[in-house]
């Protein structure tokens, strides 16, 4: 794992400063900012940088005004809405050409206080207050909100996943009864409830389950609750845990994964690249869990972590700005640090050093860590960038050449090939949703994204295995076996196999002289007939002269090469066999004579020379009622040879009947 | 020994009797070159009672037919001579070295009223060249296979091992040879081999590729199934004669206990939580047996200086035979062989019900097979491919063919034809019997087809042979 601040570095310094002056100290960040850096929080993202310098010059407008208690742009950045009673919400246009006055909402429900509110688009906000939730919509001319929807329910604390623009209320009194709302166009649905299994029940109850072990994520397009358990003394377990709640659009959330963390004290939970990053502050590292990656010793649903622990790639601040000196070295920066807080999904903000960073995930380093090559793959093929660590992967398990990696690099080759064909599938249904036009629900299918894990033939072949088949260190079987194996793969994901890799399978058979193999391979049709499979087994009839028949049956087989066969034919001075095989095939009228008559001359028979002079002048007649030739048959040099050889007399007369 | 197969005539008592192994004998002349040494010439005699002189009597003829004949074709020796009631075959496999087979001609035994005796009537033109030919030449390679060159005998134990060798070998080995049923397959000496689907291919890919990884003495493998190849890690001609071993010899051997049924020693083994069904067909029977020996055949096949030698183990599951090859010099322990059953067992099983499985599914796709109206042999010069729906099953003792021998004989005459020129040709007879009998020759190729169509005329004939290989040989490059 490593911290990024790219999309930061040019606001940082402002941010800093603004975060230093203590108008937004960490005890002040409501916990409404978890949307920070996201769809609508401030507006970090890259072409949306010159508002910073409207937040900060705003701010300093707003100084008399009491502190503020959190600050929100709608989606899209056009409103902002800032919260500094427990009353009211205040709001300022960001359009263009709209009032900029600010105008203000207070909540609907009697003497209730405002604990946050959240956008859910571009103009409509929601109010959680400690008595229910309010969904307003905005109207920025008239400067004035309308209640679309209210609630009646007691709230502890609330969670908002602005992904999925799903609310999460903590009610009951030990919190514990969750009860999510989802948002969509206007409409607001209550989800059903669902209660969260508390280690330990406290007498009396009191409020136990405390916002800070509860987050929300989209992991693999699916809606989680993520449920931070502490260990507990009364429980014997070996240590915390997290625990999902998978939380469908429609029907009942269930409790439906168990990451181990198997060690106790301080957590924090991130999601990145879809998976769950658990970070642990005492022993400065972090642990990794992807949920889809099976786990054969464990129960249905229980995880471990994918790689051991591991620590975040050192961040060293680089100084810049007009203060920095170029000989200064970067500072490191402090990881796993008290002053950290952690948002969803991969951000995490160093309030002392006045940071904000996305984490990301490093695939290099997981290859070493994780031995078992078919878990590997299965985790790399879930990643975002992976197709060069894949790549590499490959190769490292082609160069390592132990005992028995056959069998392994099998596995490999049919995970991708998984992956390829299902993305081929796609592609293929929603060409041919596209052709049979809009009517018939094409509209509704989308085109299948080519994810990094796609890795087709030419990746394969480009990356691994051109550079494999050259390396002289590796035995010829080896290679062949390797080749063997992923065109195998391919066939049995129903792929076709490009035939460049078969082109490769016969320069490595060729070069070690292994004619025989090529035979059998040819013979029960693993390669599969193509014209520049023909050419290049034509080619190879000086050192093989088996490979001729090879190559004209696998023109025939073709069925479309026939000019290929009577060539293959004339120029081994056949030319009563390519007559033959021209006629058999039916395309006798329309060959060129000349062809036939020059291949005929050369071969010095004038015999054959004579039968197939007169073959043609039969045609002629056949054709045009005429045995002579056309002019544009260019045959004049033939006839005037055919004379010479047997006179005038000889030639076919025009038949008078 | 006779073999005599007497046959009733229409009516009269005739006697029929075929073709049958006369003498077959060894020599090498540069061994008893002085008068008087001429014993010394001869390395194997068969039959071995034959009185001395009258061995040296018939070496020395041959020797002399052999001598005088190169005085008119130096590079091309005398290859067979025709008597009327028999005929010898000559072959110099290597240098010096003679081959020599003496085969009765077919002969009938006409009885004689009167008491007198009856009269015998040899058909000597019933015995063709190239099928006896080709029978001495299998002969040799047979002999080859197992024992290596006869100058690789010389050299080891000098005249006295290679006698010993000789001895051992064809006393066996003459008594398995069954000259009446040779035929046009002799002289093709082809490989069936198993029609079947890529995918299929590619998975006994996959396995023959995973076995020699994880047993990396394996230096060759084959694989087989229903007695016909699909993969072969050996040269052409080696495995052409390793094939004609199996399926003539060794697989017909062991074929019998699995079709007795109850007493077969066919019970799945269980290694791990595996069933299995594979066993060795060479080497031990019984790998629990404490007693049990770890030899397996030797065989000897080309290689880049000259040829090595090799165990030849033949492990089989099912329908599925594989055959793994390892260097002579390895001493193959119980250890090696357990581990080969544990790993080869389970898969060989599972790929033996795959086949079985496509196979079914392939047949059933194509439709039911119908007797058809033609019976043909295909072979193809190129891959040593042949195809007879000729021929029944091949068992140890007998080739059953279902066509009238005559007709075989037709098919040989129409061979030797083809052999004569390199062009492409066609030729189609009528038999006495009403059948039509058609030859073809396209590039490396033969088909001889066999017509039960007596109306037919010519015409009619050349279609149908034209719709038999749009059908049966669509996907190859055959020129009408």
């Amino acid at each position: 794992m490593k911290l990024t601040s790219r999309c930061l570095r040019c606001v940082q310094a402002e941010l800093r400063a603004w975060w230093l002056k203590g108008r937004m100290t960490k005890a002040a960040l409501p916990s409404g900012t978890s949307s920070l850096g996201g769809k609508n929080g401030f507006p970090l993202k890259k072409g949306s940088e010159p508002n910073i310098q409207t937040i900060l010059m705003f701010c300093s407008r707003m100084d008399d005004r009491g502190e503020v208690k959190c600050i929100k742009f709608s989606i899209g950045n056009k409103i902002l809405a800032v919260q500094r009673t427990l009353k009211s919400v205040d709001f300022i246009n960001f359009i263009p050409d709209y009032p900029h006055t600010e105008f203000s909402q207070e909540c609907k429900t009697k003497n209730a206080s405002v604990l946050g509110f959240c956008w859910t688009s571009w103009n409509e906000v929601v109010f959680v207050t400690d008595q229910g939730i309010e969904f307003y919509q905005v109207f920025p001319d008239k400067r004035s909100l309308k209640l679309l929807k209210s609630q009646n329910i007691n709230v502890n604390w609330y969670q908002y996943c602005p992904e999925t623009a799903v609310i999460l209320l903590s009610t009951t009194v030990q919190g514990n009864v969750l009860q999510p709302f989802a948002f969509r166009n206007g409409a607001m649905t209550k989800m059903s409830k669902f209660e969260i299994e508390l280690p330990v029940v406290p007498k009396p109850a009191k409020l136990s389950l405390s916002e800070r072990d509860i987050a929300m994520a989209t992991i693999y397009g699916q809606l989680y609750v993520m449920y931070l358990k502490h260990h507990s003394r009364t429980v014997n377990s070996p240590g915390a845990e997290v625990v999902l709640y998978h939380l469908p659009r429609e029907g009942i959330c269930k409790k439906s994964h168990v990451l181990k963390l198997n060690t106790t004290g301080k957590f924090a939970l991130n999601i990145v690249d879809n998976l769950v990053v658990v970070h642990h502050q005492s022993s400065q590292t972090s642990l990794i869990f992807d949920i889809k990656l099976k786990e054969p010793e464990c129960a249905v649903n229980t995880h471990q972590p994918v790689l051991p622990a591991r620590s975040i790639h050192p961040y060293r601040i680089p100084l810049s700005g007009p203060a920095a000196v170029p000989t200064q070295p970067p500072v490191p920066c402090q990881l796993y640090s008290s002053s950290w807080s952690v948002f969803q999904p991969d951000i995490i903000i160093s309030a002392s050093e006045g940071y904000l960073w996305y984490l990301q995930v490093r695939l290099p380093p997981a290859v070493r860590l994780l031995q078992d090559k078919g878990k590997l793959m299965d985790f790399l093929l879930r990643r975002r960038d992976c197709k060069m660590v894949i790549l590499s992967v490959c190769s490292q398990i082609l160069e390592a050449q132990e005992n028995g990696s056959l069998p392994v690099v099998a596995t490999v080759f049919d995970k991708l090939n998984q992956v390829y064909k299902e993305y081929l599938e796609a592609e293929q249904s929603y060409t041919a949703a596209v052709e049979s036009g809009p009517t018939r629900g094409a509209a509704a299918q989308k085109r299948p994204v080519r994810t990094q894990a796609v890795i087709d033939q030419s990746d394969m072949y480009t990356h691994v295995l051109s550079a494999f088949t050259e390396r002289k260190d590796v035995s010829h079987k080896f290679i062949i076996a390797v080749l063997m194996e992923y065109i195998r793969s391919l066939n049995q994901n129903q792929i076709t196999v490009q035939h460049y890799l078969y082109e490769l399978v016969i320069k490595t058979l060729v070069q070690n002289s292994l004619f025989y193999m090529l035979h059998q391979f040819l013979q029960y049709h693993v390669l599969s007939d193509s014209k520049p499979l023909a050419c290049l087994l034509l080619s190879l009839e000086s050192t093989y002269p088996p490979a001729h028949q090879l190559s004209l049956d696998m023109l025939k087989r073709l069925s479309t090469a026939n000019d290929e066969i009577v060539e293959v034919l004339l120029s081994k001075q056949q030319v009563l066999g390519a007559l033959r095989f021209i006629r058999s095939v039916g395309a006798h009228d329309n060959v060129s004579a000349r062809k036939f008559l020059d291949a005929a001359r050369q071969t010095g028979d004038q015999m054959l020379f004579y039968t197939v002079f007169r073959s043609f002048q039969q045609r002629n007649q056949r054709l045009r009622g005429n045995p002579s030739f056309n002019p544009g048959e260019h045959c004049e040099e033939h006839v005037a040879y055919f004379k010479q050889l047997f006179g005038e007399q000889a030639l076919m007369k025009p038949s008078t009947v | 020994m006779l073999m005599i197969s007497p046959k009733m005539a229409s009516g009269a008592q005739e006697k029929q009797f075929t073709q049958s192994l006369l003498s077959f004998f060894i020599y090498n002349p540069t061994l008893g070159p002085r008068e008087g040494e001429e014993e010394k010439k001869i390395l194997f005699y068969h039959p071995s009672e034959v009185e001395k002189n009258e061995k040296i009597r018939n070496v020395g003829l041959c020797e002399a037919i052999v001598q005088f004949t190169r005085t008119f074709c130096p590079t091309k020796p005398a290859k067979s001579l025709h008597t009327q009631k028999n005929r010898q075959f000559f072959f110099e496999p290597e240098e010096h070295f003679w081959i020599v087979m003496v085969v009765r001609n077919p002969m009938i035994e006409k009885p004689n009223k009167d008491g007198k005796p009856p009269t015998i009537e040899y058909q000597e033109e019933e015995i063709l060249d190239t099928v006896y030919g080709a029978v001495v030449r299998q002969c040799y390679s047979m002999y080859k296979l197992f024992n290596g060159t006869f100058g690789r005998a010389m050299e080891a134990g000098g005249v006295e091992l290679l006698i010993q060798k000789l001895e051992k070998f064809f006393y066996r080995y003459l008594q398995t040879l069954h000259l009446q049923s040779c035929d046009l397959l002799d002289v093709f000496g082809g490989i069936s081999f198993f029609p079947l689907d890529k995918m299929t291919y590619l998975k006994i890919q996959s396995f023959v590729n995973r076995v020699e990884e994880s047993l990396s003495l394996i230096k060759y493998t084959s694989f087989l199934y229903n007695d016909q190849l699909i993969w072969s890690g050996l040269e052409q001609d080696d495995m052409r004669i390793l094939y004609k071993y199996l399926t003539t010899s060794l697989f017909p051997r062991h074929s019998e206990p699995e079709l007795a049924g109850r007493d077969s020693p066919l019970r799945p083994e269980v290694t791990g939580n595996l069933l299995h069904y594979g066993r060795f067909l060479t080497g031990p029977t019984n790998l629990k047996d404490p007693e049990a020996k770890f030899r397996f055949p030797k065989i000897f096949v080309s290689a880049e200086d000259g040829y090595e030698e090799l165990h030849l183990i033949v492990y089989k599951a099912m329908s599925a035979a594989a055959c793994f090859m390892i260097s002579a010099s390895v001493e193959l322990t119980r250890d090696f062989c357990e581990q080969l059953d544990s790993l080869v067992g389970p898969q060989l099983t599972l790929l033996a019900s795959d086949i079985c499985e496509q196979f079914t599914i392939n047949r059933r796709i194509s439709g039911p097979e119908k007797e058809p109206q033609f019976k043909f042999i295909y072979f193809n010069h190129m891959n040593l491919a042949e195809k007879s729906t000729i021929h029944m099953r091949k068992t140890a003792s007998v080739c059953l063919t279902s066509v009238h021998p005559d007709l075989m004989k037709i098919l040989g005459d129409i061979n030797c034809d083809f052999a004569r020129v390199d062009e492409d040709e066609e030729i189609i007879v009528k038999a006495m019997t009403d059948y039509w009998v058609v030859g073809k020759k396209s590039d490396q190729r033969e088909l001889y087809v066999i017509l039960n169509q007596k109306n037919a005329n010519l015409i009619e004939v050349n279609e149908e042979v034209k719709r038999l290989c749009a059908t049966q040989f669509n996907n190859i490059f055959f020129l009408d």
